[in-house]
């Protein structure tokens, strides 16, 4: 039973946090809300007003096309990295305390890593003269080094690396939880290791997989300097054209407009991953 | 050699033995029931013959055939696992049908064998439900039902029914019985709870520290157990320690006692259960098996009553029917009897 509070006072704890909110979220948001509707002035900044054109620019060809890839974009690396992470974080909550311990402090420790760091340490890998071509030119792979980035490959590469150990630490509770005898059973009903992970491991944690597909999701969607880094023009994101158009073309309505869509999706698919998540718990 | 035989089997892990260097043969058709309290061996010894585990030691046969270092999934045992392990993602049909769709079998050959499960569990219409919304007694039946579905040369069970309470628990003893009998195959039950072991085993096979101490049906184990251990855990029993004093006496404290089976020599303690003890008013008569006591309490218990005594400084427990009951109270001396033929001469654990 959840104890509801009484008085004004209950409410004390969470005040802090709620004004820290209020003045670094609601409120810049609000702004960014109100710009989004005013009007670009040609030659000079913005003024107030109320207009629907930033959000009528949506339709143009051009932007569907950016919001089209960087949706695919972040769906993509969405599903990379959960369909690396689940066996990878399966065979984790399957081996000793220490060595668990020793994998989330290495994983934690990528996560702490910037995206600047993660991009020019991939462009460097990925180059001609420095890259892991010249290691496979050495091992008589291949027969002479070439450059992997800018490209799509490298864009994707870098994001799912970005996003891996996020992921695995998404789906880490959900799986150190799953009961073992689950597989034991399906082990003595005759389905052998690969099988039972598929058809018992994998449709038992459907819902943690749908909702960490939607988080990764999110997150992948903000991404702007990893496809700057390792990807050509084409490969740029929305937020990359939000970060152009705000700071390079001085047309804040229209990137604010842009952005509060960006921030609308991303809220609704977390909402959906939560609902999701709540399905499972009741099971 | 016919049945399930251990041999020499030895499981450690790490510096832990769970189960000590155990020989043992199970013949084909029998209910056997691994009994001994918690962290004896007994759920190890069972996961190793359902292949969970590799024996650090020792050869599993079945039927002469080394089964030891066949993995799991191809052993066809059927197991019900402590907590069943039903898959939550599938309806109760779809669980029972799980090991015949692993194996390719048709969606019609998967219908009729669900059907035919769920009879058999007494479960009938029940194969569109979603496991959550069973009853405990429910999800019980489903895991046997999918257990058998491949018709398995061994059935395992650990520990099935400790999630149930007590009522139903004593109806499903009964009906796994009854099923185990009907069906004829050779099953075998973890259980701490001896009553249950009592209930339905055809054999017990008693544990405890990673050792077999006995195995022998339930009513033997009972009358006639082995060592202190088995006697202790089996039942309520009297222990008395005494020394050798002819072919068939023992010395104890306040007397002599008569009992077969004794041997030549030394120091040996006798297992005596409760009910077979004979109280009387102390009418003075000395003889041997049988000594002079203080009542100290008397438990009523309405079905039967429990007498506590002291008996040269021993504590001594009889029980009697109400019909049986002696005419003594708390504080009278009685004399007491023990039956040649109730007195065990134990054996060294």
């Amino acid at each position: 039973m959840k104890l509801k509070p009484q008085k004004f006072a209950d409410y004390a704890t969470i005040a802090f946090p709620a004004g820290m909110l209020t003045v670094f979220f609601v409120i810049p948001f609000g702004i960014m809300i109100a710009v989004s509707f005013f009007q670009r002035v040609q030659g000079a900044f913005y003024e107030p007003a109320f207009v629907f054109e930033n959000y009528a620019r949506f339709l143009t060809g051009f932007f569907g096309g950016i919001l089209g890839f960087s949706i695919g974009l972040a769906a993509l690396v969405a599903v990379v990295s959960v369909v690396l992470a689940f066996p990878f974080t399966y065979i984790l909550t399957r081996m000793s305390r220490q060595a668990q311990v020793v994998w989330l402090v290495f994983l934690l420790s990528v996560l702490s890593l910037s995206e600047v760091l993660i991009g020019f340490g991939w462009s460097t890998l990925l180059s001609r003269t420095a890259g892991i071509t010249n290691l496979l030119v050495s091992l008589g792979i291949m027969d002479k080094p070439m450059s992997l980035s800018p490209g799509f490959g490298a864009v994707m590469t870098g994001m799912v690396y970005q996003t891996f150990p996020y992921t695995v630490l998404v789906l880490y509770p959900a799986l150190s939880r799953l009961d073992p005898s689950l597989v034991e059973a399906a082990r003595t009903l005759g389905s052998g290791p690969v099988r039972s992970f598929a058809n018992v491991v994998v449709p038992a944690l459907r819902n943690s997989i749908v909702s960490t597909l939607i988080m990764v999701f999110v997150f992948a969607l903000g991404c702007y300097l990893l496809p700057q880094l390792l990807g050509k023009p084409s490969h740029w994101t929305l937020s990359v054209l939000i970060t152009d158009q705000a700071i390079y073309q001085s047309n804040m309505p229209f990137a604010a407009a842009m952005a509060v869509f960006l921030v609308l999706v991303s809220l609704s698919l977390v909402a959906i991953s939560l609902l999701y998540g709540k399905k499972e718990h009741a099971a | 050699m016919s049945g399930l035989v251990f041999d020499s089997i030895e499981k450690k892990f790490g510096d832990f033995t769970a189960v000590h260097e155990t020989s043992l043969t199970i013949p084909n058709g029998k209910f056997v029931c691994l009994l001994g309290p918690s962290g004896c061996g007994k759920t190890t010894l069972l996961r190793m013959i359902a292949g969970l585990e590799d024996p650090t030691h020792g050869r599993i046969l079945l039927e002469g055939n080394d089964v030891t270092r066949i993995p799991t999934h191809q052993r066809d045992f059927g197991m019900v696992f402590q907590n069943l392990a039903l898959f939550p993602h599938l309806t109760v049909g779809e669980n029972i049908a799980y090991p015949l769709r692993i194996r390719g079998g048709s969606k019609a050959d998967c219908f009729k064998a669900v059907k035919r499960l769920l009879e058999l569990v007494q479960l009938p219409d029940m194969a569109d439900r979603p496991v959550a919304k069973l009853s405990g007694g429910q999800r019980q039946r489903v895991a046997i039902a999918r257990a058998l579905a491949l018709e398995p040369k061994l059935f395992l069970l650990d520990e099935p029914l400790s999630a149930l309470d007590a009522k139903l628990r004593e109806s499903m003893q009964i009906e796994l019985k009854q099923l185990q009998q009907k069906l004829g195959i050779t099953t075998i039950v973890v259980t701490h709870d001896q009553r249950e072991a009592m209930t339905m085993a055809d054999l017990v096979v008693v544990m405890s520290q990673g050792k077999v101490h006995q195995v022998a049906p339930p009513v033997e184990i009972y009358r006639k157990p082995k060592d202190a251990f088995v006697a202790d855990f089996i039942g309520m029993t009297n222990l008395i320690t005494g020394r050798v004093n002819g072919a068939d006496q023992i010395a104890v404290a306040g007397g002599v006692l008569l009992a077969d089976d004794v041997p030549a020599s030394g120091d040996v303690t006798i297992s005596v259960r409760p009910e077979n003890i004979r109280l009387a008013k102390d009418d003075g008569a000395n003889s041997a098996g049988i000594l002079t006591g203080t009542v100290s309490y008397i438990r009523d218990l309405g079905a039967s009553i429990e007498f506590y005594l002291d008996v040269s400084g021993q504590q001594i427990t009889a029980i009697t029917t109400p019909s049986d009951r002696p005419d003594v109270t708390a504080g009278d001396r009685v004399s007491v009897s023990f039956p040649r033929e109730a007195c065990v001469v134990l054996g060294d654990a």
